[in-house]
């Protein structure tokens, strides 16, 4: 087949007794966008991986215009004309970005129109990488693959970190790629995007090929069970190795395979479920008045009560970090109050926002878990490391929790030792499962689905709707607008360091959010 | 137009980055004032003569921190190079005595090189191998010559000694400068320096940027053996004799670096610095001694003083990232 630009067949990679690929094959024809797709762990990362020389397969041929290829280091998958752009920013963080540049022997000036081209004008070429906001990282990986024109471009979760108005020039970019003829292996966990871009999608589970798919409409419901794999498209009992993927966007509410324990019944997105009473004088859980910080958080209020999952969205730098950071007593605001059940509260350490049951589910896994220690000390550390409980730690009890926690969240156990060796998804669940063990009643969750695949995204909304129907208040920034109507009661949006939306999440259709978030929607204002 | 741009943002960002270095530069000016009134005898060549072992053992451990390793045999390794050039160069003329230099040297870069071989191909942790050659060249220096002795041509004194052109200008600082110029910056201006701090600063983008990561660890390795023995053979010249016992140099090299605004961490930093640190020690030892404060109390207050200026630093660097 000499119309195939790039093709990997039979590749196969076992990592000890672990085998990552088993049989993957992938052909990308000249000028086409190539969505390539599967749950977490079913092998993508290995294959990209190989197609760009990180690591060596076992087994499998890679040809490039018809030409067998061993590809034997990035610098040589640059040099034959695969330019990667990967999941985590690549430049030198101590290195300015000019010598980031020469480091990998990119031209300049193309670098420039690129990064002009992808929406950040006047980029200082001396800055340091490490200053840089992970957005700009992004932007800048990707400039740095386009400089070089490459005739494949493989970009994993590139639209991940990016708010939504780089996303779409990102998308922009990747079709006029396209159009002059050269090709893009696209990764994404976003359906919507690959129906969007890609001409056809291979998809990939448990390290197999096991189907390509030319994306026309109708084409997500083959993918899906392609993803899913016999017998498991009605939710029937999965393994837990594989989390089950599910529809998600517009459309019918996903049936997730059922979490071990009570209820059963999968989360009704928004406008199924019944609006929550609102409990008469009880105040609410957490509200703020008129709260800053800074340049970035100007004025902002809102409140919620327990059993309620609050969303926000926002574009990226409006604030919202800030928000969080003050909420989870990381930073303390420059003005504006903070009640917990009606009463004023001043937090000076994460502690004592922890006291007052806030605590924080980051969408970055590795700010919160010990990477290096187990799952059990990781889901145990906050109920033993408050100084007043500095003696023994009565294990009987914490084993008993942590266990309850782990089934609770059907949390994949075999890499225990280290959490590092999770899977993104399985970390994440980490994260919120050491605040349930805990019982903490309030959740401060910062776009905690980034970067996991569908099926455990589908766990979390529907833990997240578990845990308020247990009576947990819940804060949920998302960086995916679908997720407000998957997982949350009622959103605020905020702009430029202000609320300047709220409403039902039955009525939060993406476009309305959009809007909003972009600051055209300010009559909205309640 | 482009290209004075160019050097504008070059010399700004290099002006941001080392502010520290300025700082210490000050300081060391402060201290070189204040010796000359404590102790008007204490010029600056003595001080360049006394420091100079020390900045070359900063420079060679901050190739290797930089590259994000730690190499704990550079003190051994200096004494391994003194000694071989002290039996070598004794009595010798002019011609052997410069062979002699250009071997030595040559020694350093290559036990310098097997340091980092062993590194990069047992994966044992570089902490652990280094001591190890700590003890292993302490011993071969040990075998070299038992016992201080040897000796150096008169010559070889003399390129440390008094000044160069004037006499305010001391030879054992424009040997280091000569030494540092020659081989840090060409380094520092090519591919090979660019990855060296690629690799401390994150070694899997590194690797992804199509560094060859081992090959640089190695070389980063073989910079400190060359570095090192340039010390050794300072120590032949300023003593006269070799001294198989290990000195200090290790870990007064780390103060150094640390000083010197390297971070253990990997990736920031540079050689000015460092070597800038070094004479600040050497000078504050001198003061100390001076001041007639007991030598016991005095490496305390060199560790005190150590970790005041680190904070200060810390400091500056916090309220340059808040503006």
């Amino acid at each position: 087949m000499t119309d195939l630009l790039l093709e990997a067949t039979g590749v196969v990679k076992t990592y000890g007794a672990v085998t990552a690929l088993r049989g993957a094959s992938l052909a990308v024809r000249p000028g086409e966008v190539h969505a390539l797709l599967g749950a977490n762990g079913a092998g993508k990362s290995t294959l990209v991986k190989i197609l760009t020389g990180v690591v060596r397969p076992d087994e499998g041929v890679i040809t490039l215009r018809g030409q067998r290829r061993e590809v034997r280091s990035p610098a040589e998958a640059r040099a034959s004309g695969i330019a990667p752009v990967y999941q985590e920013p690549s430049l030198i963080p101590d290195l300015d970005v000019r010598d980031n540049l020469r480091l990998t022997g990119t031209p300049v000036e193309p670098f420039r129109d690129w990064v002009a081209t992808l929406g950040i004008p006047g980029l200082d070429l001396a800055a340091n990488a490490r200053d840089l906001p992970l957005p700009t990282l992004r932007i800048l990986d990707l400039a740095r693959a386009l400089a070089i024109g490459p005739a494949v471009l493989l970009l994993d979760e590139i639209t991940a970190a990016l708010p939504a108005d780089l996303t779409e020039r990102v998308m922009d970019v990747i079709g006029r790629q396209r159009d002059d003829g050269r090709s893009v292996i696209f990764i994404s966990h976003r359906l919507i995007e690959v129906s969007a871009l890609c001409n056809r999608a291979t998809v990939l589970r448990d390290g197999e090929t096991v189907g390509v798919v030319e994306i026309a409409p109708g084409a997500e419901e083959e993918i899906v069970r392609l993803m899913l794999g016999p017998g498991t498209a009605n939710g029937g009992r999965t393994r837990s190795a594989a989390p089950t993927p599910a529809t998600v966007g517009p459309g019918p509410a996903p049936s997730v395979s059922a979490i071990p324990g009570p209820p059963a019944a999968a989360s009704p997105p928004a406008a199924e479920r019944p609006t929550r009473p609102v409990s008469g004088n009880a105040p609410p859980r957490l509200a703020v008045h008129n709260l800053a910080a800074g340049t970035k958080l100007r004025d902002v209020s809102f409140e919620f009560r327990a059993g309620e999952v609050l969303g926000i969205v926002a574009l990226e730098g409006q604030g919202q970090d800030e928000l969080f950071s003050l909420l989870s007593g990381e930073e303390r605001p420059s003005a504006g109050e903070i009640f917990v059940d009606g009463s004023p509260v001043r937090f000076r350490h994460p502690a004592d926002a922890i006291a007052r049951g806030l605590v924080l589910v980051p969408a970055d896994r590795a700010h919160a878990l010990l990477m290096q220690r187990s799952v059990r000390e990781n889901i145990a550390l906050p109920s033993v490391a408050p100084p007043r409980r500095w003696g023994p730690i009565a294990i009987g009890e914490e084993t008993r929790r942590v266990q309850a926690a782990i089934n609770r969240l059907r949390i994949d156990t075999r890499a225990a030792a280290e959490v590092r060796r999770l899977s993104g998804g399985n970390q994440q669940k980490v994260t919120i499962a050491r605040w349930i063990a805990f019982g903490a009643p309030t959740l401060l969750c910062f776009d905690p689905t980034r970067g996991i695949d569908i099926g455990t995204k589908h766990e979390i909304y529907r833990l997240v709707r578990e845990l308020a129907a247990a009576g947990a208040a819940i804060l949920f920034y998302t960086s995916e607008l679908e997720e407000i109507r998957l997982a949350c009661d009622r959103a605020i949006v905020i702009f430029g360091g202000r609320v300047v939306d709220e409403l039902a999440a039955a009525e939060a259709d993406e476009a309305r959010l959009l809007r909003a978030a972009h600051g055209l929607a300010r009559e909205a204002v309640a | 137009m482009i290209a004075s741009e160019t050097l504008a943002g070059r010399l700004g960002g290099s002006l941001r980055r080392g502010g520290w270095t300025l700082a210490l530069y000050v300081i060391l000016a402060g201290l070189i004032a204040f010796t000359s009134v404590l102790q008007p005898r204490y010029g600056l060549d003595t001080l360049a003569i006394a420091a100079l072992p020390l900045a070359l053992a900063a420079a060679a451990q901050a190739v290797v921190v930089i590259s994000g390793g730690i190499d704990l045999s550079v003190g051994s390794m200096m004494a391994l190079t003194n000694v071989t050039a002290a039996v070598l160069m004794k009595d010798a003329g002019t011609e052997t005595a410069v062979a002699v230099i250009v071997g030595v040297l040559l020694l350093g870069l290559a036990i310098g090189a097997l340091n980092g071989l062993l590194v990069v191909t047992t994966r044992v942790p570089d902490i652990v191998v280094t001591l190890a050659m700590l003890y292993i060249w302490g011993g071969v220096a040990l075998l070299v010559l038992g016992s201080p002795g040897g000796g150096a041509p008169g010559w070889v004194k003399d390129l440390v000694k008094g000044g160069f052109v004037v006499d305010a200008l001391p030879r054992a600082l424009v040997l280091l400068l000569v030494i540092i110029g020659s081989v840090w910056l060409p380094v520092r201006r090519s591919q090979l320096g660019l990855s060296l701090y690629a690799i401390g600063s994150d070694r899997l983008a590194a690797f992804r940027s199509g560094v060859a990561v081992e090959r640089t660890k190695l070389a980063s390795y073989a910079l400190c053996g060359l570095f090192s023995a340039a010390g050794g053979l300072a120590l032949t010249a300023t003593t006269g004799i070799g001294t198989p016992t290990v000195g200090a140099y290790t870990l007064a090299g780390v103060a150094a670096i640390v000083l010197g605004g390297v971070s253990l961490a990997g990736g920031r930093g540079g050689i000015l610095g460092p070597i800038g640190a070094a004479y600040v020690l050497t000078i504050i030892r001198a003061d100390l001694v001076f001041l007639g404060v007991d030598p016991n109390y005095s490496t305390m207050i060199q560790g005190g003083i150590m970790v005041l200026v680190v904070m200060l630093a810390a400091f500056l660097t916090l309220r340059r990232v808040r503006r």
